[in-house]
């Protein structure tokens, strides 16, 4: 059975109470907004590339604890990291988001991202994790329509 | 030694007996997550008593045959139990006549159809039609539709921080280019019960028709039209303990006489040729195709359902309800309530510090507590109010005491997670 402290782990409700990177930024060379429209999540994400490299990234925006923890995390995890590592990590949250609960993922590459594992378990709040690193793909692929995610 | 007695509840203790009623509800014996239901999202949809689910199953399995139509015993039945469902809803709403009830999907398509028929005729460029601040999208994005297709104009009533209509703006804007007042009995996401009555007699001071949106209305209180001297008035039967896509548009005869047709199709007709048609009368003219029979009739048996209750009893019992879920959700901390007219049907918006409301919830659903979190298709009463979102608890007659307190327990357990 689902449980709540799975969905709510120490790390989201302190990433939500405390978001990392929550800023505009002085010089974005991309960015993009997404928006669920029934639930209320929004975000507006800046990225700063330095050549092929994420040198600065920054999120603001609105909406329930599990967007703005996963907001908040994704923004630590791509920092410094090139636009191909961070597809590659967008892929393995995406996979980690969508496997079928009691599955085992590979979380390896994922770090502290891996407390994001528990929304699985509650489809419908999957999109509310999701949105944000759907964001960031079309903030790094320069898709000029906002992203959502219901 | 001083014994403490504890005083008795402020609010009497109400003499309905919501726990035989529950009975009648089949969906409201089930467990969730291994928890007993409660089901505090009413204003959404309503669950249906067993007599709704036979009735419609009867439907099927005996009198099953397209209306209005056959020649046949068994369409002659379909359409005895269509129109005999036709003269129920005038008995609820106590219309004057069963001419004046038209079959819709619900709500939402009522308001479109006398947004679409009323608009082409009667709005002219400049023109202006006047709603209110806490409508729900359904009676918002129609208006807009048409005023955008006539170049006419949106007005709306603003409301003050208890949300509570501010009736000497709406005076005001009742204006000389004012074609159409469309208004909300009650508020789906802050409970407020709008003085319709006032409404009506300033608007028919001035030759308007008002248009009234009964959906959040009709579950907790017998209408009367004639009573409230509307013009229009709209429900859904999924919110009034009967079957999903099934409403009704009550129109008075004079004012659905002068409408031209919604949709085109078979039934709505008296004669058809290429070059010209000649339209039924209503209902018939708004009832293109075929119709929810089974919906129809499965809300004939929902309004007998109601109209078998003791209404005064449910009156008290839920005033009761309200009262207590107000202060006992005010009770916890960091818990505000959004909505908190003097007037106000069963319905309780609040939101809790520092926690969206979608986190609430999710969290209370662990306990078995089913309510609405979001905008309740009212993004402007959540802007006026600076909320993204709120959740809300709305009860039916069928819901109890003990329902408050499962809902109560089950918000303190937000702060605990968020701790």
């Amino acid at each position: 059975m689902a449980d709540l402290t799975d969905l709510y782990q120490q790390i989201i409700v302190e990433h939500n109470r405390a978001p990392r990177n929550f800023k505009k930024l002085a010089h974005p060379t991309r960015d993009a907004e997404g928006a669920n429209p029934l639930c209320g999540d929004e975000i507006k994400l800046e990225v700063e590339l330095e050549g092929d490299r994420i040198k600065d990234i920054g999120f603001q925006g609105s909406g329930c604890a599990i967007s703005q923890a996963s907001a908040s995390l994704l923004t630590g995890a791509v920092q410094g990291k090139t636009k191909d590592e961070a597809q590659s990590l967008f892929r393995a949250v995406h996979a980690m988001l969508t496997s079928p609960p009691g599955v085992p993922v590979d979380t390896t590459q994922l770090g502290k991202l891996a407390a994001l594992s528990g929304v699985r378990q509650f489809p419908v709040r999957v999109k509310c994790a999701s949105l944000p690193w759907h964001t960031l793909r079309a903030a790094l692929e320069s898709t000029a329509e906002p992203v959502t995610t219901e | 030694m001083t014994t403490v007695r504890h005083a008795p509840p402020a609010v009497p203790r109400p003499a309905f007996d919501a726990e035989r009623v529950r009975r009648d509800f089949p969906l409201l014996q089930n467990t969730v997550r291994g928890k007993p239901l409660v089901y505090l999202d009413n204003a959404a949809t309503s669950q249906k008593p067993r007599a709704v689910i036979a009735r419609t199953e009867q439907y099927y399995a005996t009198e099953n045959a397209n209306v209005h139509r056959g020649v046949y015993e068994l369409s002659e039945r379909a359409t005895a139990a269509y129109e005999e469902a036709r003269e129920k809803a005038r008995g609820f709403l106590n219309a004057a006549s069963a001419r004046e009830i038209v079959f819709v999907r619900g709500t939402t398509e009522a308001i479109n159809l006398v947004a679409s028929s009323f608009g082409r005729r009667e709005l002219q460029p400049g023109d202006e039609v006047l709603i209110t601040a806490m409508e729900h999208h359904s009676n918002i994005v129609p208006w807009q539709l048409i005023c955008g297709e006539r170049g006419a104009m949106l007005r709306v009533v603003p409301m003050n921080k208890r949300g509570e209509l501010l009736m000497d703006e709406f005076a005001r804007l009742l204006g000389p280019k004012t074609k159409l007042v469309a208004v909300a009995h009650v508020s789906n996401s802050l409970g407020t019960i709008n003085p319709i009555a006032e409404i009506v007699q300033q608007a028919h001071a001035r030759d308007v028709p008002v248009l009234v949106d009964g959906a959040q209305a009709a579950p907790h209180q017998p209408i009367d039209v004639r009573g409230l001297g509307v013009d229009f008035y709209t429900v859904s039967g999924h919110k009034m303990f009967g079957p999903t896509g099934i409403g009704l548009l009550y129109g008075t005869a004079e004012r659905l006489e002068a409408l031209p047709p919604y949709q085109g199709g078979g039934d709505m007709i008296k004669t058809v040729t290429f070059a010209k048609t000649t339209y039924a009368d209503p209902p018939a003219r708004f009832e293109a195709g075929t119709p929810n029979i089974a919906g129809a009739v499965g809300l004939g048996a929902a309004i007998d359902y109601l109209q078998a209750l003791d209404w005064e009893a449910i009156r008290t019992h839920e005033a009761d309800l309200l009262a207590y879920a107000t202060d006992r959700l005010s009770s916890v901390s960091g818990v505000e309530l959004v909505g908190t007219a003097a007037h106000k049907a069963s319905v309780v918006s609040f939101t809790v510090q520092g926690v969206h409301a979608h986190d609430v919830g999710t969290i209370v659903d662990q306990e078995g507590v089913a309510i609405r979190t979001g905008h309740h298709c009212t993004q402007p009463v959540m802007d006026f109010f600076g909320v993204p979102a709120t959740a809300r608890a709305s009860f039916a007659f069928y819901n109890t005491r003990a329902d408050v307190d499962a809902l109560v327990s089950a918000v303190r357990k937000v702060a605990q997670v968020f701790a």
